[in-house]
C-alpha cells in the first residue's frame, strides 16, 4: 500500500496530477450539466406560459 | 458532409443528439475508466519511473485541447462562409471545454516536467505555443462576452478562431524546434516508439477524453440552443 502511495518517489508529482485531472474533468462535467438543466427548466417554464 | 449540413438545423440537431447522447456518454465513461485503471496499473518506465502515469493524463488532455480548437476553427469557418445557424453555436460551445483541457495539459505537463527536466516550465516553442492556445481560448470567450449583438460577436469570434488556428501546426511541429519536449513517439511513419504496455492505456485515455469532449460539447450545444430559444420567446413576449 505504501509503495502505491509513494509512487516510486514521485508521489509529489503523480498524485497532484491525478487530483488536478479529476478536479478539472469534474468542473467541466458539473458546469455543463448545471447550465443544461437550468436552460431546460427555463425554456419549459417559458413554453408553458 | 451532407448529413452534417442536415444536422446544422437546430431542431434536427436536438432530435438527433437526444438519440446519440446517451451512447456517447456511456462510451466515454467506459473508455475513461479503462484508460485510468490500465494507466494506474501500468509498470514504472525504465527512465521515467512512476511519472509515466502522468503521461496518460497529460497527452490525452493536450490532444483534446488541440482537437477542440480545430473543431472550433472549422465550425467558425462554416459560420463565416456558409452562415449555418448551428455553426457559431457549436464554435462558442467548444471554447470553455477546450480551455479546461488546455489547463489540464499545461498543469499535468508541468508536474511531469519538474522531476524529468528539472523545471516546471521553460519558454521554448512547444510550451509557449501551448500556453498561447489557452490565451486564444480565453480571448475567444472574452470576445463573445464583450459584444452584445450575437451576429457581430459570432463574426468577430470566428475571425479570431480562424487566425488563431495558425497556432495548431506550430504546436504540432514545435517538438522539432530546439525544445525540452520529446519528439513525436506515437504517430510516426515507422510506427509507435513506445511499449504496448503503455500504448494501450494511452490510447484508451485519449479515446475517453475525446468522447467525453464530444459528449460535453453536444450538451453545451443543446444548452445554447435552448437559451437562444428562451431569449427569442422572451423577446416575443415583450414585442
Amino acid at each position: 500500500m505504501s509503495a502505491v502511495l509513494e509512487m516510486g518517489g514521485y508521489a509529489a508529482f503523480v498524485w497532484p496530477a491525478y487530483g488536478v485531472t479529476v478536479l478539472g474533468l469534474g468542473i467541466a462535467i458539473a458546469f455543463t450539466w448545471r447550465a443544461y438543466t437550468r436552460a431546460k427548466l427555463r425554456l419549459e417554464g417559458l413554453e408553458k406560459q | 458532409m451532407a448529413s452534417m449540413f442536415a444536422l446544422a438545423n437546430p431542431k434536427r440537431f436536438m432530435d438527433a443528439s437526444a438519440q446519440f447522447l446517451p451512447w456517447l456518454v456511456g462510451a466515454a465513461a467506459l473508455a475513461l475508466a479503462a484508460g485510468f485503471v490500465l494507466g494506474f496499473l501500468a509498470p514504472p518506465d525504465y527512465q521515467q519511473g512512476d511519472t509515466v502515469k502522468i503521461m496518460f493524463l497529460h497527452v490525452p488532455a493536450a490532444w483534446t485541447a488541440m482537437m477542440a480548437y480545430g473543431l472550433m476553427a472549422l465550425t467558425s469557418l462554416f459560420s463565416l462562409v456558409w452562415r449555418h445557424p448551428l455553426a457559431d453555436v457549436a464554435a462558442k460551445s467548444a471554447a470553455p471545454l477546450g480551455a479546461i483541457f488546455t489547463v489540464l495539459g499545461l498543469v499535468t505537463g508541468s508536474l511531469w516536467g519538474r522531476p524529468m527536466w528539472g523545471t516546471y516550465w521553460v519558454w521554448d516553442a512547444r510550451l509557449t505555443s501551448f500556453l498561447l492556445l489557452l490565451f486564444l481560448y480565453l480571448g475567444y470567450i472574452a470576445l463573445w462576452n464583450a459584444i452584445e449583438d450575437e451576429v457581430r460577436a459570432a463574426r468577430a469570434a470566428s475571425i479570431l478562431a480562424l487566425v488563431g488556428a495558425v497556432n495548431l501546426p506550430i504546436i504540432e511541429f514545435s517538438v522539432n524546434w530546439h525544445t525540452l519536449h520529446q519528439g513525436e513517439s506515437i504517430m510516426r511513419a515507422d510506427g509507435p516508439q513506445i511499449s504496448t504496455v503503455f500504448l494501450w492505456p494511452l490510447g484508451l485515455s485519449a479515446l475517453g477524453y475525446t468522447l467525453l469532449f464530444l459528449a460535453l460539447w453536444t450538451v453545451r450545444i443543446r444548452t445554447e440552443i435552448m437559451q437562444r430559444r428562451a431569449r427569442s420567446l422572451m423577446l416575443g413576449d415583450h414585442a
